[in-house]
């Protein structure tokens, strides 16, 4: 400002005082630079930690231990008439025959508890699978052979090594973990991949506990919604992007959506209840109203994503296909569509994979119920993967944190399908222009 | 029939009109000299198939809305009259009860009058289908009589097929109008119900909430305490602590990788951090109440600090775990949308990197950030399953993150989860909470949005 009255002693001032800052100044900005990259580890760090914390506990659910055992059919036990009626052999006792063959294996067991302990040594499963050998195959009856059994679900567990160091277990844990060591021992144990995990419905007995009905619940779910989001989405993307007038209503169109993609997912819930469930009576729990509920909240997504995909068509493209003579609708429907697909398919398989980890809004509408039978239709009572993984979380008993884990691992493998499908879509067929 | 199987018949009978339709306009164009069809011959086709589909898809949806109604009455007429003179809520279960019976799905011993009415209401019910088919088959063969007959050179048929394409397209677009008029309509009549029985100023000012209480209809104050505060001050703490973590990693994230990182550290560190907006809910609240909790809690007993397994603490970290994304690929919108000139005017007045970007960008960004801060904390807000997972149930009136308290969302889940009776104000509270939180995040959302829209304008 006053340069003139600026003398070299008073310019050599500053720049000393310049210098003497520099320092300081330099030490700022490597802090500075240094808080942007922790805050970035940092949040990596987290992901990291999630993602591992996940893994290590769920990865031991796709195998389950088994054990070798001499089953003997005895005719008393599953036959006692001797008829070899079907209906005779499905109520026998097979549960007797796993246990004699252990008491054989261990025959120092003699006192009543102990012996107890190690009738609960097998899952739920054993019998029902030895009863299923028996009925397919009746001639089995009074001979014996060696098969492989699932224990029970704690036994699992021991094996697995997932409830700590041995001072910790209780009295009965300790026997059965000598037991299962001395057959380790003998080599009658093995870990088979759990087959019933990916098979089963749900199921109070962690053992026998599967994702099946819970993953067809979320594909009959995420039908529906896709079937009903994705025309109606995208029609409304077209609408409110090349044909709508600009005036006030489509303004509030407009405003509408961009606040409803805000709100909060439970909130959809609520809506669900009171109209789809209470005013127009559509079947709770099924898959029909969840998958309503989920195209309402999708919905917003898959059309902001459409409005931005037909705005990077250049108008070029559609001045050119109105100068050969196309009407509005034949230019949008033939030109301009085609070109924009990939981006909006894009946005609507981002929003699919969001409502296929949604859960809040399900809650409301009563897809939280203990359902054991693997839904068969639309309007059948069902639940979805998050909810099931809500449901398990819940439980106390150890084997169902393990089986959670594995539940968001199969979640979470379904999640990155859909999401590396829409960045193949993007990266191979979205034009830049 | 089936009314899927009629469905789908009525879709074949649309796509053989197309080609009627087509092939009559390709015919007439053949003979036709000198005059051109008006359209191309494939919207005579739609033409038809519009006219076929469309007046049996319209007695269809009519047939569905009156038909329950008129068989199940009919089902009930058949019932002796002492049985069905009852209240409308046992009525309902009546029916429901016919409806399991007829379904198959019905157990133990049934009543013989419940057996004959089960078979009334399955003949109804056949008797509906096979004669909603014939009607609906007919009014197809109808439409494309008249839609055929109207095939002329002169016909208009590509301005018809697009009015109705048009209106279509409306429709869909009025979809959003009617989710939000659906939202509000929903929360807030059962929420009117709910103030008729507790008041609104005892909902909004009273200090306590315990709506369990409300079960034992001979207690004192039968309607249980339904004051909302308590609930208010635990969202707000959760978000609280979770904003405490998000904004500065997000923020600090989202400067670091637009002003400082190179491009392949930015083009790995990005897509990455964005993982973490694309984790269920679900999966956090597991991650919080399996391993966030009871660490925080184990740190506690080592400092000597009494920390609850279900603290605010825990909820909100995670659910701050959750936001980062969010805040930090907003702040980075708002930071690459201010101008380089700007930069550059500080850079060569000799300010460093980071003054620039403390004294200069964020200054000029603020607006947008703080916009899409708001933005997270509505999101914060409603989340619903960390809370649900993480946090209690008991509803503490604190302020010490320490603490379990509880949230609004955690609460409507709670009060409607499970068996309900739809008249009793714990259901009914639900959605009073509903539309609390509804006009809570649509004021942020609002706020936020007019903040962000307002910032984009300025440097565009």
């Amino acid at each position: 400002m006053n340069n003139e009255a600026q003398t070299p002693t008073e310019s050599q001032r500053i720049v000393d005082i310049v210098i003497a800052g520099l320092a300081k100044r330099r030490r700022a900005e490597m802090r500075f630079r240094f808080y942007g990259l922790i805050s970035i580890i940092v949040g990596l760090l987290f992901l990291v930690l999630l993602f591992s914390s996940i893994i290590s506990q769920g990865y031991t659910a796709f195998v389950y231990t088994n054990v070798a055992l001499d089953i003997t059919y005895d005719a008393e036990k599953i036959d006692p008439d001797g008829s070899r009626k079907a209906e005779v052999l499905a109520s026998g006792d097979y549960d007797s025959l796993w246990k004699a063959s252990l008491f054989k294996l261990f025959p120092e067991v003699t006192d009543r508890q102990k012996k107890r302990t190690l009738s609960s040594f097998m899952g739920s499963s054993a019998g029902q699978r030895l009863r299923d050998r028996v009925l397919a195959k009746p001639a089995l009856i009074g001979t014996t052979e060696r098969i492989w059994l699932p224990v029970d679900d704690s036994i699992d567990m021991l094996a697995k090594g997932r409830l700590g160091n041995e001072d910790e277990l209780s009295e009965k844990l300790r026997d059965s973990q000598t037991w299962l060591h001395a057959m380790q021992a003998k080599g009658l144990i093995h870990k088979a991949l759990n087959t019933e995990f990916f098979t089963n419905g749900d199921s109070r007995e962690p053992d026998a506990a599967g994702i099946w009905g819970a993953v067809t619940g979320s594909a009959f779910t995420l039908m529906v919604t896709m079937a009903l989001s994705l025309p109606i989405g995208i029609a409304a993307a077209i609408y409110l992007e090349e044909f709508a007038p600009r005036n006030r209503w489509t303004d509030l169109i407009e405003v509408n959506i961009n606040n409803l993609a805000a709100v909060p997912s439970i909130v959809f819930g609520l809506l669900g209840l009171a109209v789809f469930i209470n005013l127009f009576g559509f079947p709770r729990s099924s898959p029909l109203v969840g998958g309503l509920v989920l195209t309402l909240m999708t919905l917003p997504v898959i059309i902001i994503a459409g409005r931005s995909a037909l705005k990077s068509v250049p108008p070029s493209v559609r001045e050119a296909a109105l100068g050969v003579g196309a009407s509005p609708v034949q230019m949008v429907f033939d030109h301009v569509l085609p070109l924009a697909m990939p981006g909006m398919l894009t946005g609507a398989i981002i929003g699919l994979a969001r409502a296929l980890g949604e859960s809040a809004p399900l809650l409301m509408i009563g897809m939280v119920a203990f359902i054991v039978d693997v839904p068969t239709s639309l309007s059948s009572p069902s639940t979805v993967l998050p909810v099931q993984i809500y449901l398990w979380a819940d439980s106390p008993e150890r084997a169902f944190t393990e089986r959670t884990s594995a539940a968001i691992l199969v979640l979470l493998a379904f999640l990155i399908v859909m999401n590396g499908l829409a960045v193949y879509l993007r990266k191979h067929y979205e034009r830049r222009w | 029939m089936e009314k899927s199987t009629l469905l789908l018949l009525i879709l074949l009978l649309s796509i053989a009109a197309y080609y009627c339709g087509s092939q009559k306009a390709r015919r007439i164009a053949g003979q036709t000299e000198g005059r051109r069809l008006h359209s191309l011959p494939g919207f005579y086709g739609y033409y038809t198939a519009l006219w076929v589909a469309l007046p049996a898809l319209v007695l269809m949806m009519i047939w569905l809305f009156g038909e329950g109604p008129i068989v199940t009455s009919g089902a009930l007429a058949s019932l002796p009259p002492d049985v069905t003179n009852t209240p409308p809520e046992r009525l309902s279960l009546l029916v429901n009860d016919i409806r399991n019976i007829a379904g198959g799905s019905a157990s133990g011993d049934v009543d013989p009058s419940m057996l004959a009415a089960a078979d009334r209401y399955l003949h109804l019910e056949r008797h509906s289908n096979v004669l909603l088919s014939i009607l609906a088959v007919c009014a197809s063969m109808g439409g494309c009589h008249f839609a055929y007959k109207r095939i002329d050179p002169a016909f208009r048929a590509r301005n018809k097929v697009e009015r109705m394409l048009t209106l279509f397209l409306i429709a869909c677009a009025l979809v959003a109008i009617f989710t939000t008029i659906g939202i509000v309509l929903s929360v807030v009549i059962e929420s009117m119900r709910f103030f008729q029985q507790v008041p609104v100023t005892e909902f909004l000012f009273g200090l306590k909430w315990s709506p369990q209480i409300a079960i034992r209809s001979d207690q004192v104050g039968s309607s249980g305490a339904f004051g909302s505060v308590p609930l208010i001050t635990g969202t707000l703490l959760i978000s609280l602590v979770a904003m405490i973590v998000a904004v500065p990693i997000g923020l600090l994230s989202a400067i670091y990788l637009s002003e400082y990182a190179g491009p392949r550290f930015r083009a790995t560190a990005k897509p990455l951090l964005e993982i973490l907006a694309g984790i269920p809910t679900v999966v956090y609240g597991f991650f919080a109440a399996l391993v966030v909790a009871p660490f925080i809690r184990d740190l506690g007993a080592h400092t000597g600090l009494d920390v609850s397994s279900e603290s605010a603490l825990a909820a909100g970290l995670v659910m701050g775990i959750m936001i980062i994304p969010f805040v930090s690929s907003l702040s980075d919108d708002f930071i690459n949308a201010v101008p380089q000139s700007l930069r550059d005017g500080a850079y060569a007045l000799g300010a460093t990197q980071s003054e620039t970007i403390r004294q200069v960008v964020l200054p000029a960004a603020l607006p947008g950030v703080v916009g899409g801060i708001l933005l997270a904390v509505s999101r914060a807000i409603g989340e619903t399953m960390i809370v649900v997972m993480a946090a209690g149930l008991s509803a503490n009136l604190t302020l010490n993150p320490l603490e379990a308290v509880t949230t609004v969302t955690t609460q409507i889940v709670t009060l409607l989860v499970g068996d309900q009776e739809f008249d009793s104000p714990k259901t009914l509270a639900a959605f009073a909470l509903g539309l609390l939180l509804f006009l809570l995040t649509l004021a942020l959302n609002i706020i936020a949005l007019r903040i962000v829209r307002k910032y984009r304008e300025q440097y565009e």
